[in-house]
């Protein structure tokens, strides 16, 4: 109906069948998603200052991340960069149409973003094991602590804002990183995604244990599942090579901001042995 | 589908494997100054940044394209970002460098 009023001013102004050229030489999902990640650069941005300055104006500042936090962040880390060259391959695949290579490369994607976030859970879980927690906010979710003193116990009590800080800001970032991980399985596979996605949340939501941290985050998935379904069965398409490099865009937007979150949060926060 | 015009440019993966590889490297060099703690935590910090900077605009640049965007949408994003961060500096670090230079009051 908008396109066929379009069509009607352009007519009426003597171009029939021709619209005015954008603005930016760009197709309008990608000027929209631009302008999405645009202003999801300064909530990031808004956090990391926060951070910064709870860096800052507490002295002193906790150290807590040993040898072993920083091997497996510089991994996760690595992950993210690896999932990006998959994106931009998967893009490269859908500009010259090869269906099969768009998948593979967008599933590469998906493995890598999915290693991430189990590596990030398992980092959570340790570091809340060991007692590393935001006091009052854990029993609300119902984890259970192991260690009540220790040094990162002891972190917890003395200097609550660091871990606001740290659990805020790694949460807002794997938040962002799940829901890559589902919008490329939306474009890559489509209705079948929905299947596949349903498999997980339900598994995960039975096998992981009521005292973990993920407990009751895990059902995101089915959040997503929800929007997922409503999104494929009220506008079933067949996303094509413009769909790909917005999904792409969103992904590496996501890599980008760990790019600041690593050395911010883990490598200014190195405990040296 | 959409009758956009491009900007040519090239399109090798061998540029891509370039980027990446310079990304991990960059990382590497991250790691190794958080690690062995060379500086001390503000000039790491400026360290660190300067490094997050470099490759953040690899990843803007290349592997999201905004090189090759023209150039009206380049510093129209470019430029409206760094306003707004600039503007949150002048509201947060002031008083950081208040605490750096007299202390937590």
């Amino acid at each position: 109906m908008a396109d066929a009023t379009l069509e009607h001013v352009a007519v009426g102004h003597g171009a029939p069948g021709e619209f005015e050229a954008p603005l930016f030489g760009a197709y309008s999902k990608k000027v929209g998603m631009w302008l999405f990640l645009a202003s999801d650069s300064l909530t990031f941005g808004a956090l990391l200052f926060a951070f910064s300055y709870n860096r800052i104006y507490t002295t002193p500042w906790p150290t807590p991340f040993h040898a072993e936090s920083i091997a497996n962040a510089t991994v996760m880390t690595a992950c993210l960069l690896s999932s990006s060259l998959t994106m931009v391959l998967g893009v490269l695949a859908a500009k010259r149409g090869d269906r099969a290579w768009t998948r593979n490369w967008l599933l590469g994607t998906m493995v890598f973003g999915t290693a991430f976030i189990v590596l990030h859970g398992m980092e959570w879980s340790k570091l809340i094991g060991e007692g590393l927690a935001i006091p009052g906010f854990m029993t609300v979710l119902g984890v259970t602590q192991h260690a009540a003193s220790g040094e990162l116990a002891d972190i917890s009590k003395n200097v609550p804002q660091f871990t606001q800080a740290f659990f805020g800001l790694t949460a807002m970032h794997m938040l962002h990183v799940t829901i890559g991980v589902i919008y490329l399985g939306v474009v890559a596979f489509r209705k079948m995604f929905l299947a596949i996605l349903g498999v997980i949340w339900i598994a995960a939501a039975f096998l992981i244990p009521a005292g973990n941290v993920f407990h009751y985050p895990i059902h995101v998935l089915g959040i997503g599942l929800l929007i997922c379904a409503v999104i494929l069965f009220l506008k079933p398409m067949d996303y094509d090579a413009h769909d790909v490099e917005v999904s792409g865009l969103y992904w590496h937007f996501v890599d980008l901001v760990w790019m600041f979150i690593f050395p911010l949060v883990y490598l200014m926060s190195t405990k040296v042995s | 589908m959409h009758d956009v015009a491009h900007v040519a440019h090239d399109d090798s993966k061998g540029q891509y494997f370039w980027v990446w590889a310079a990304l991990l490297i960059l990382t590497a060099i991250e790691v190794v100054l958080g690690y062995k703690q060379v500086f001390t935590p503000l000039r790491m910090l400026e360290a660190l940044l300067i490094l997050s900077v470099i490759k953040s605009a690899l990843i803007i640049g290349y592997f999201m394209h905004l090189k090759f965007e023209r150039a009206l949408m380049r510093w129209l994003l470019v430029i409206s970002v760094t306003a707004c961060f600039v503007i949150m500096y002048f509201f947060f670090f002031p008083d950081a460098d208040r605490i750096m230079k007299y202390g937590v009051r």
